[in-house]
């Protein structure tokens, strides 16, 4: 047959093909209403607007697992989450994270001082997990040192590693590790940067103060 | 792996109109909603993630024929289908009615064009999802497409 033919015969069977089907939205919401209530659901997560840009807010059965702040590649996060927990991982509110994102919400305005969520710490092992541990109990507008921080995980000489188990936070404001400062005073580095660092620092303070 | 969400994304669309053109607009849905929270149930045993576009076809597929069974329709051997279905509320815009003749084509024909040309899979995967080989595939789409431009009079 000849080529021409071929190629007007395939551009008919492909025209059409690039189209959205109708209704792919609700087919789409269905679909995660059903894997939902079925269970099939491992991690759920949202993308939430916060005044630092978007956060992804993610969730497992067991709690809040992973809050990923904007600066933090989206597809990469989640790949991350899929190698690390589950591919199973579908777009969608679930209780733990409408939860997550309204006391997010509150914190950003100023109104909450403690987050009352429940936590899934399965990314977190050993020595990072004591120091994070302790950096959550951190009350609000308070700072302590990243050598605090090793005392207090317990291993006094480990400041280095204490920092890097903060740098590495999967739950970031929720475990606020923006208040472990250098021991001099300086604010030292965030992930989301030491700006956004320095805003919360300065939100909290007038909080306390107020 | 990717997270299942974005394999909704990527592959979803094609998955729908594939089953809508196997099992007709009417069916298409329920047979979709299975075939994906199937592909969701399994995903983690899935291995490689350049392999998961014809496993999931092959998820597809196996819902198709089931589809059939549950309206009374046998598949015939190699898991084709006797008949064409129904693909009156299919919009190709452009197309005319050449997808109708597609479902007028021999079973094995008809399946690799429309993993070929609705699902958008290679040769190989084509060949993955109907368990032949590469070649064959490539020969069921060519017989395909030389029986559709012989037909061609009814529907340019």
């Amino acid at each position: 047959m000849s080529k021409n033919a071929t190629k007007k015969v395939e551009a008919a069977l492909e025209a059409g093909n690039e189209s959205t089907p109708k209704d792919w939205g609700r087919i789409r919401d269905d679909l995660t209403k059903q894997a939902g209530t079925k269970g099939l659901i491992d991690v759920a997560y949202e993308i939430h607007e916060s005044p630092f840009g978007p956060l992804v807010v993610s969730a497992t059965k067991a709690g809040l697992v992973r809050v990923a702040l904007s600066v933090e590649n989206e597809g990469a996060v989640l790949e991350d989450l899929a190698q690390r927990i589950s591919g199973r991982i579908l777009k969608t509110d679930r209780p733990q994270i409408t939860k997550a994102r309204v006391q997010l919400d509150q914190y950003f305005e100023g109104k909450r001082k403690k987050f009352r969520l429940k936590l899934d710490w399965q990314l977190v092992h050993g020595f990072q997990r004591e120091v994070l541990a302790a950096t959550k109990e951190i009350p609000y507008g308070a700072t302590r040192s990243y050598t605090d921080m090793a005392v207090e995980a317990g291993s006094p000489k480990a400041v280095r590693a204490a920092g890097s188990a903060l740098a590495t936070n999967p739950l970031p404001i929720v475990v606020p590790c923006h208040r472990v400062l250098k021991s001099d005073g300086r604010v030292g580095s965030y992930l989301g940067g030491s700006s956004m660092k320095k805003e919360l620092l300065e939100m909290e303070r007038a909080g306390v103060s107020a | 792996m990717k997270p299942f969400e974005y394999i909704v994304e990527i592959h979803g669309p094609a998955v729908f109109r594939y089953l809508s053109g196997r099992v007709g607009p009417d069916r298409a849905e329920d047979c979709f909603q299975e075939t994906m929270l199937a592909a969701l149930r399994g995903y983690d045993e899935v291995r490689e993630p350049k392999a998961v576009k014809s496993w999931l076809f092959t998820i597809a597929t196996r819902k198709s024929i089931d589809a059939y069974r549950q309206a009374g329709r046998e598949p015939t051997p190699d898991g084709s289908v006797e008949g064409s279905p129904d693909r009156s509320g299919l919009a190709n815009p452009g197309a005319g009615d050449i997808w109708s003749l597609v479902g007028e084509l021999p079973g094995k024909q008809a399946m690799a064009v429309e993993l070929r040309y609705r699902a958008g899979l290679t040769h190989r995967e084509v060949g993955q999802v109907m368990e032949i080989s590469e070649s064959a595939a490539r020969r069921n789409v060519f017989e395909g497409l030389k029986s559709l431009r012989e037909g061609a009079g009814s529907w340019t």
